[in-house]
């Protein structure tokens, strides 16, 4: 079947609110660029309100048709747009956006100018000028609280999506930018209680256990802390919900690939083949978290004898290729084309503990309805972690993936109301619906 | 065993793929010609208005087929020999069978209109129909449907997602009205117009008028109103697409009668799904079933007999589902446009309009016979299983929290619907 002829020129592409807000926020990245050749340096509050006053309303503009519409689906054109369908305007954004990540990560001095409009935020804040790090906690924190909004009105008929949108708003600002801001002013370690071992790998290093201690109480708190989120908090949590509620609820990369993703969730890859290499990469990341950590630990009981300065060296490196290169800079970056979940779907190592134990020993599922499913193809479409749900849905069996964040969206695309997300007895959960009149 | 089957929808595929798991050894060959590949019919709306792209609706990946087996061949059926076994293609090719398995489908109702054959005027049924009124609705200012079915909003959702005007003819009383009670047809209308459709009730299409180029120019009601539209969506119902079968041996009627084991007037010829006519109908289900659900049921059951198990089609409890613009529907069980003297019927509405539930049960034992649910997720285990052990319409009012599917979060009826019902028993108000 060849589907260029289905090819359709974009529908009514584009209300004026929408057209203006993609300007405002183009002016928004052009002040940025401006501000990163130097102007920042001169005039940081200037341009630091221009910037966030930009993008703000930018994001505003853009999702006020979504507040007017009726409430609904609003899909129409997802596919024609090249917005979202990897058109010249997709790889316009990706190729920003990977610049970015890798001027940041590498040649952080061509941003500058940019760090400096950030100085009399960070100088509030931390009482400490801005650096790279704090310039792109301030981006991504505004992108998700921006994209956010967009989501919420989006989505505004289903309560589920509303809460856990608040909810992945409220700890990306609050735990993962506020709240290290101020332990920064108060002399404290910089931690993040919303990251935990084998995200935050060096969580559990024995180099950073040894500094958080030494650090005072507070420090104590937070190894304690790491401990019991890691090994409590997960299991019995993912227990109860299924890892939806780190990975759709909580976490940081969750919240930006729920929020500035979700325009870009239909391009994950659906294959057969795409699964298969996404169990081999995100366990092989887990394994080798899990042995460098107990080899460090090894290491750190006989008194370095073993790697000697190994465990910097590992820091580097790991940092280096998973840390930068693959969660930033082809995580993030590439989300216009391979979808926003690449990061969480074939590289995170908390997704992989998570998904072992949704997989294996959880109440969550996601039921299908019985017999109702039209195999229409929506669920599948919109799933950002690749799952091909209508796979499941059409035989009449749950979805019990390990991958699956729980973002609930392919409950809500689908035309039948098959698609339920839900907590119930872990007895029986993969018990296909057979009809009453089949079963012997 | 060599198996042919004509047909690659759903009928045809679940036909095929249930065959393949009973009987490893079994030759499996599929003729289509609407598509290479099984794709999801149901969902051509989402391909125009752009949710999806054509291969987002195939269900299985292209390796499948390969995998089990499953024989592709690209081609229209030209003519069947049904006593020799033998199939003849449109190119010419002749196909020999053990047994056949006739799964054609539907072609859209065209009632012989003035003007229904003139540019512009189409129905949706296939993936050329689709791709035609992709042509067909470039660059126009106003549409008009004809038939107040669920294709009919299908296409008029789709003409709105591309911001055209549409204006529904429908013949009855309410929209789909012969199926939907009255309230909820109501509701419906409602929503359309809240979208911004124009529903004309109790009127039929008398002509189809056209410019001096052949194309449509606008439609003429039986109620002697004049619409002006570029495209006329031709949505009135759809019939077994069996005109190749004409000259044949096969009885037909309007579709391929068929006993209950789906079996046709010749032997080892089978025909099931949208094109297939049961002789002798089960009192209260119809004679032709064209449904995305029955079809699946229909080649389940099919490839148990194929394969030796001889089994006859029992749909079980009816169920069925739509979705009108933003709003869900699900029924189960029996709910008639309008009860019958054995009936009673509970109906409750949220006042935002967007939420209805009706349960229909018998006057005499109280037994509950069937749901609508519009606007609500239900669960359909539970649905079937009080439908079938006979519950009273007070046990299922007060447990319909058991079946709420509707996601996480959401605000429930359950309480309001209870509330409304015993009130009603106490003012004396439920008929
Ligand atoms: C727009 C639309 C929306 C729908 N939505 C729903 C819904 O929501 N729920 C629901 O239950 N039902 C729905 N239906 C109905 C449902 O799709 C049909 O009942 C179902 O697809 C019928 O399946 P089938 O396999 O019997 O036939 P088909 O799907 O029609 O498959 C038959 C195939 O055989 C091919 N064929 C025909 N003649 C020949 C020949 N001579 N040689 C070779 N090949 C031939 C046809 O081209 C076709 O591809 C919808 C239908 C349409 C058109």
């Amino acid at each position: 079947m060849k589907d260029i002829s289905l090819s359709i020129a974009s529908p009514s592409a584009g209300s004026p609110f929408q057209k203006a807000g993609a300007a405002l926020t183009a002016c928004a990245i052009l002040c940025s660029i401006i501000a990163a050749f130097g102007v920042g340096k001169t005039n940081p509050l200037l341009f630091f309100f221009l910037i966030i006053g930009l993008f703000i309303s930018g994001g505003l503009f853009y999702s006020i048709p979504y507040f007017k519409a009726q409430a609904g689906i609003k899909n129409d054109g997802i596919m024609q747009n090249p917005l979202s369908n990897r058109g010249a305007i997709a790889w316009g954004i990706a190729i920003l956006m990977t610049g970015f990540y890798i001027i940041l990560y590498w040649f952080p001095y061509y941003l500058e100018g940019l760090i400096r409009t950030m100085d009399p935020l960070s100088m509030m804040l931390r009482s400490k000028a801005s650096d790279q790090w704090f310039l792109y906690g301030a981006f991504y924190t505004l992108a998700v609280l921006i994209m956010g909004m967009r989501f919420i009105a989006k989505y505004k008929f289903s309560r589920y999506h509303i809460i856990r949108t608040i909810s992945v708003m409220f700890f990306q600002m609050g735990f993962a930018f506020l709240l290290p801001a101020f332990l920064l002013k108060l002399n404290q370690p910089e931690f993040y209680f919303s990251y935990f071992w084998p995200l935050k790998y060096s969580y559990l290093f024995p180099n950073d256990i040894d500094y958080l201690i030494q650090s005072g109480n507070l420090g104590v708190f937070m190894v304690f802390w790491g401990l019991v989120m890691t090994f409590i908090a997960t299991p019995v949590l993912t227990y109860k919900y299924g890892k939806r509620w780190y990975c759709s609820w909580v976490c940081g990369c969750g919240a930006l690939a729920e929020t500035l993703g979700d325009p870009y969730r239909q391009n994950s890859d659906k294959s057969l083949k795409a699964w298969k290499i996404e169990r081999w990469m995100v366990h092989s990341v887990l394994v080798f978290i899990v042995l460098t950590t107990a080899l460090l630990w090894l290491n750190s009981w006989k008194s370095g004898t073993i790697l000697g300065d190994a465990s910097g060296l590992f820091s580097q490196w790991y940092g280096f290729l998973i840390g930068s290169v693959f969660s930033g800079v082809i995580g993030t970056g590439f989300y216009p084309i391979m979808g926003s979940r690449v990061w969480c779907r074939f590289g995170c190592p908390m997704a992989a503990i998570l998904g072992l134990f949704q997989r294996f020993k959880s109440k969550f599922r996601i039921t299908t309805n019985g017999g109702q499913c039209i195999s229409c193809g929506n669920c599948s479409t919109y799933c950002e972690m690749g799952i091909d749900v209508r796979a499941y849905a059409q035989k009449g069996e749950n979805i019990i993936r390990a991958s699956c964040v729980g973002c609930g969206v392919c409950s809500s695309v689908c035309p039948r109301g098959v698609l339920k997300l839900e907590n119930l007895e872990e007895e029986g959960r993969f018990i296909p619906y057979i009809r009453h009149e089949d079963r012997k | 065993m060599n198996i042919v089957i004509i047909g690659n929808g759903i009928t045809g595929i679940t036909c095929a793929r249930n065959i393949r798991k009973l009987d490893s050894k079994a030759s499996i060959t599929l003729i289509s010609g609407e598509s290479d590949h099984f794709f999801s019919r149901t969902a051509l709306m989402y391909i125009y208005m752009g949710h999806m792209k054509f291969e987002h609706t195939k269900p299985y990946e292209d390796w499948f087929w390969i995998k089990n087996r499953i024989n592709l061949i690209r081609a229209y059926v030209k003519t069947l020999n049904a006593i020799d076994k033998i199939l003849v293609l449109e190119n010419g090719k002749p196909i020999a069978f053990d047994k056949l398995i006739i799964a054609c489908g539907s072609k859209p109702n065209k009632f012989g209109w003035p003007g229904e054959n003139l540019h512009g005027v189409q129905g949706l049924y296939s993936i050329q129909d689709l791709e035609q009124m992709e042509r067909n609705t470039q660059n126009i200012s106003s549409a008009v449907i004809v038939g107040g079915g669920l294709i009919g909003i299908e296409m008029a959702e789709m003409l709105h997602s591309r911001k055209i005007p549409v204006t529904i003819l429908v013949r009855e009383k309410f929209y789909w009205n012969n199926i939907l009670p009255k309230e909820e047809a109501e509701l419906i209308g409602k929503h359309m117009a809240g979208h911004g459709i124009v529903l004309r009730l109790n009127t039929e299409l008398e002509e189809i008028i056209s410019d001096n180029q052949d194309r449509v120019a606008g439609v003429l009601t039986s109620t002697g109103e004049k619409f002006e539209c570029q495209f006329v969506g031709l949505t009135a119902g759809v019939k077994p697409n069996i005109g190749f079968l004409m000259e044949n041996e096969l009885e037909t009627d309007r579709g391929i009668l068929i006993n209950e084991y789906l079996e046709t007037s010749v032997p080892d010829v089978y025909a099931a799904g949208d094109c297939a006519q049961f002789r002798n109908p089960k009192q209260g289900e119809p004679a032709i079933e064209q449904l995305w659900y029955t079809g699946k049921m229909q080649g389940e059951t099919l490839a148990k007999t194929i394969c030796g198990d001889k089994s006859v089609y029992n749909r079980g409890i009816w169920f069925n589902s739509a979705k009108f613009f933003d709003i869900e529907y699900q029924t189960y069980g029996q709910v008639l446009p309008e009860i019958n003297d054995q009936q009673k019927s509970f109906y409750w509405e949220h006042p935002n309009g967007k939420h209805a539930f009706r349960a229909n049960y018998s006057n005499t034992d109280e037994s509950i016979l069937g749901f609508n649910f519009i606007g609500i997720r239900f669960r359909q285990v539970i649905a079937e299983e009080w439908i079938r052990e006979r519950k009273t319409i007070a046990f299922v009012i007060q447990n319909l929290e058991k079946g709420w599917f509707d996601p996480e979060f959401s605000k429930t009826f359950y309480k309001d619907i209870s509330l409304s019902y015993f009130q009603g028993i106490k003012d004396g108000n439920n008929e």
